[in-house]
């Protein structure tokens, strides 16, 4: 365990998490745990076919089905209004939402949902799936970004218009959006430039892989209340969308978090709650339904696939003077990929003066894709990093240097605009440069070494935050925040650092949206950041308040001494004048007064009473992320097959309130970023059914494909925090695609430009 | 006056003008000031008399927390971006 600081008692220590004994032990509560008297189970039958026009749903048999309690279509929700809502992270269109709930006329996807059934068993349910007619109008999918950009391509939606550069028009496409971003004269810029390199990357659609699958249990009661228990990165966005969908008030919808088997961006849109909510109300009863780890890939949302085109120009000095880049983004079924997000993230580690970014959203047969890790930015960088490391070759500088030549710092405008606050990407890059790992030789044949870097926004969003005041001096912290990562711990911990009390004093328990203000999601890298921020604002609430109870105790008359002789004297003690550290109340006025947090909290009910504090929290002050990673890769040139020899992963983590989380979620990170780049892809054949849907075939990386990722943090405190606090938990997927396309290149002797770097395909580049 | 930064988007609306001295003390201000040097900019950014649910406003650095409603300094630097949300 580390020590704390001379600073802190509690930030910077490794204490044990809150609900660890739940967890190792297998009594924490999932969604899959939910028993409910009289539950029912649900399925969902799903599409066939990629692109398909729905004809007629026929549920009799089904329904005759014994066991069978009730079968639902589209026809069973409320028609959805064409309208965006805010639902917390962002705005959504509601009809666009509720249609990927439930398909209405069209399926867009393998996997999309056309009806419903629940039953007194999942096999019978199941079952019920088979009996259920549905005569569909296949129509010619289209599966490729590139493809689906052409004039003539199969248009998903018949009514959808190309939004371009901000402006509707007429023209009917699978393009949703065009928007651009322009800094300087890249024209120009690339006139000065004494090299120029351009290129074009593809990336594949890749999953969260999230362990725990998507579920739902509902309860539409006869008074018309909706209950919701589900796994879920956000309790209040869950009540938003299905209060939306569900044409509710949101009060009339409570929903409960369970304990969340991994999320990741992956567990914020809704797919089954609604589902089951409408199953519930129909049947009468509760209803339970699960997913399976096919309809996870099949049914829920992936990260886009993507086609980037990356042009970048150089001094001969190594100075980057223009950069241009073209991103396609696959959105899946409906518009809404994180393009926009890419844009900004792709050259965001530089100062370039001339700049211009170009996305594209467009729509594909294939699932709404959500989410995913600093969404959007880790294809960028794959295209943006392996640019920047070609550029350092053709230059003869060495990669880091250049990085290091023309790393933004504060002052620095990003492509979208806005100038940098205080970063520490160049702390990174300069912990790179001197660490142990880029100064050992790496020797042996086929063997190569790759850096790359990243940046993400990071997000702050709304949080709210009780602090329960106890009166043995111990403390019960409730929050809305979904424990990923270890949050329960990171903002007790911050709690605890402000109330002056042991770590171990504070109790944090997650709470449903009846039990505490709104939250936004844990997602964003926001949740230590902002529900931090107001855990440590509910705590000087609890300290203000006992501030004010001891000013009024103490007020009044008190001995004085004046002239060497002790006298009676009225003095006025305001809350102003009694002083917290190291949980001891002092009275400024008189240093014979004093009390200890726990007398006070013993004394609470002669005191006033109980003391609740409180806190929401929207804070500005959001501290962006960088991260440089050095990976080290051998590859076998007969097969192609890339392993990874050593791993070491710097980030700028502001302050690590609770360093083994940072580090771990920096290792997640870095695991996902590997399986991203060496071999998950969504394989799919030319009717647009995915033909590797389970993690025998989707290849995510094993304890057994890895070393051990060296994590270094590097502590840059973010001047918008209280405690510095950086969010740490999307970033370190960002460079890992890049680091490794540039250690093969090193290693082979070849550019990888696609994604995954599977054997097969480092392979055809070893035979090119 | 604030300095405006017009995005690539808006350029066409503004002659290419790419960054412009605004007065106003509010976004609101910002952009109604905006509308009357360049016709037309109003229609993007604001829907249903709010911002667009696709901009976001940055005032010197700092994502906008009060919408119509942002503070803006006398020297501030004003961008109109996409949101950001997260994973």
């Amino acid at each position: 365990m580390a020590e704390a600081t001379a600073e802190y008692k509690v930030i910077g220590t490794r204490p044990i998490r809150p609900d660890g004994a739940d967890k190792v032990t297998g009594r924490a509560v999932y969604g899959g745990d939910m028993r409910l008297t009289g539950m029912l189970h649900g399925k969902v039958l799903r599409s066939p076919h990629a692109h398909a026009r729905i004809k007629s749903i026929n549920t009799a048999k089904a329904e005759a089905l014994p066991g069978v309690k009730t079968v639902i279509t589209v026809k069973d929700f409320p028609v959805a209004e064409d309208r965006m809502a805010n639902l917390g992270e962002m705005a959504v269109n509601v009809k666009l939402l509720s249609n990927n709930v439930m398909a209405a006329d069209k399926v867009l996807y393998k996997g999309h949902a056309v009806a419903a059934v629940a039953a007194t068993n999942a096999h019978i349910a199941e079952e019920a799936l088979g009996l259920i007619e549905v005569e569909y109008e296949v129509l010619p999918p289209v599966l490729d970004v590139l493809d689906a950009m052409k004039d003539e391509a199969p248009l998903l939606h018949e009514t959808m218009t190309t939004t371009e550069l901000g402006q509707k028009t007429d023209k009917r496409s699978n393009i949703a959006n065009h928007m651009r971003f322009l800094l300087g004269d890249p024209a120009q810029g690339f006139r000065e430039a004494d090299v120029v390199i351009e290129r074009e990357f593809d990336t594949a659609t890749v999953h969260q892989g999230y362990i725990e699958p998507h579920n739902a249990t509902a309860l539409w009661n006869e008074d018309g209340h909706l209950y919701i228990w589900t796994s879920t990165q956000g309790a209040f966005v869950v009540q938003r969308q299905a209060a939306e969908i569900l044409g509710l008030p949101v009060s009339q919808v409570s929903v409960t978090p369970c304990e969340i088997g991994g999320g990741f961006g992956g567990k914020i849109s809704v797919y089954l709650e609604p589902v089951a909510a409408v199953l519930s109300r129909k049947a009468g009863r509760p209803v339970k339904i699960i997913m399976s780890r096919i309809e996870e890939f099949e049914a829920t949302g992936p990260t886009p696939a993507s086609h980037i085109k990356v042009k970048m120009g150089a001094k001969k000095d190594g100075r980057l003077v223009a950069a241009e880049a073209s991103l396609m983004y696959e959105a899946g079924a409906f518009p809404g990929s994180p393009v926009g997000a890419g844009c900004m993230c792709i050259f965001s580690p530089y100062a370039i003066p001339n700049m211009q970014v170009d996305g594209y959203d467009v729509v594909v047969n294939k699932p709404k894709t959500a989410a995913y890790r600093a969404p959007g930015a880790t294809n960028a960088a794959f295209a943006s990093e392996t640019v920047v490391d070609e550029l350092a070759e053709k230059l003869g500088m060495d990669p880091l240097e250049i990085r290091r030549l023309n790393g933004a710092k504060e002052g620095d405008r990003r492509v979208d605009g806005p100038t940098f606050p205080r970063i520490g990407y160049l702390e990174t890059v300069h912990a790179a440069l001197e660490h142990e790992h880029y100064a050992t030789p790496l020797t042996g044949p086929h063997r190569g070494r790759g850096v790359a870097s990243g940046f993400w926004f990071n997000v702050g969003f709304q949080s709210t935050v009780v602090i329960n005041v106890n009166a043995d001096g111990t403390v019960s912290l409730v929050e809305g925040s979904t424990d990923i990562g270890g949050t329960r711990a990171s903002i007790a911990m911050q709690a605890a650092e402000t109330l002056g009390i042991p770590y171990e004093d504070v109790r944090p328990t997650v709470v449903g949206t009846d039990g505490i203000g709104f939250t936004d999601v844990t997602g964003g890298s926001r949740t230590t950041f902002a529900t931090g921020y107001a855990a440590h604002e509910a705590a000087l609430d609890v300290l203000r308040q006992m501030q004010e109870r001891l000013a009024r105790r103490w007020d009044g008359e008190m001995e004085k001494e004046f002239e060497g002789q002790a006298e009676r004297a009225t003095v006025r003690i305001t809350p102003d004048d009694v002083t917290y550290a190291n949980g001891v109340f002092k009275c400024a006025k008189d240093a014979g007064k004093s009390m200890t947090f726990k007398e006070v909290t013993a004394q609470m009910a002669r005191m006033g009473g109980p003391i609740t504090g409180r806190a929401t929290s929207q804070p500005r002050g959001v501290g962006g992320a960088f991260a440089t990673h050095i990976v080290d890769v051998e590859v076998d040139p007969d097969t192609g097959k890339v392993t990874i020899l050593r791993y070491t992963a710097v980030q700028d983590a502001g302050r690590a309130i609770h360093p083994s989380y940072v580090e771990g979620q920096i290792q997640g990170g870095v695991v996902q970023g590997i399986g991203w780049a060496l071999n998950e892809e969504f394989v799919y054949n030319d009717n647009g059914n995915m033909v590797n849907s389970s993690f025998l075939d989707y290849r995510m990386p094993t304890t057994l494909d890895l070393p051990m990722i060296e994590t270094i943090l590097v502590e840059v405190p973010n001047p918008g925090h209280p405690y510095g606090v950086r969010g740490v938990g999307e970033v370190p997927i960002v460079p890992p695609v890049a680091a490794l396309a540039n250690a093969i290149y090193r290693a082979t002797g070849k550019r990888m430009t696609q994604s995954p770097m599977s054997p097969g395909y480092v392979l055809s580049k070893l035979m090119e | 006056m604030a300095i405006v930064f017009i995005p690539a988007m808006l350029q066409p609306l503004t002659g290419g003008v790419s960054q412009v001295r605004v007065a106003g003390r509010t976004i609101r201000t910002i952009i109604n000031n905006l509308e009357e040097r360049f016709p037309g900019v109003k229609e993007r950014l604001l829907q249903d008399g709010d911002l667009r649910p696709d901009i976001a406003i940055a005032v010197d650095g700092e994502m906008g927390l009060d919408g119509l409603a942002e503070q803006v300094g006398e020297n501030s630097e004003v961008h109109f971006i996409p949101p950001i949300s997260g994973g």
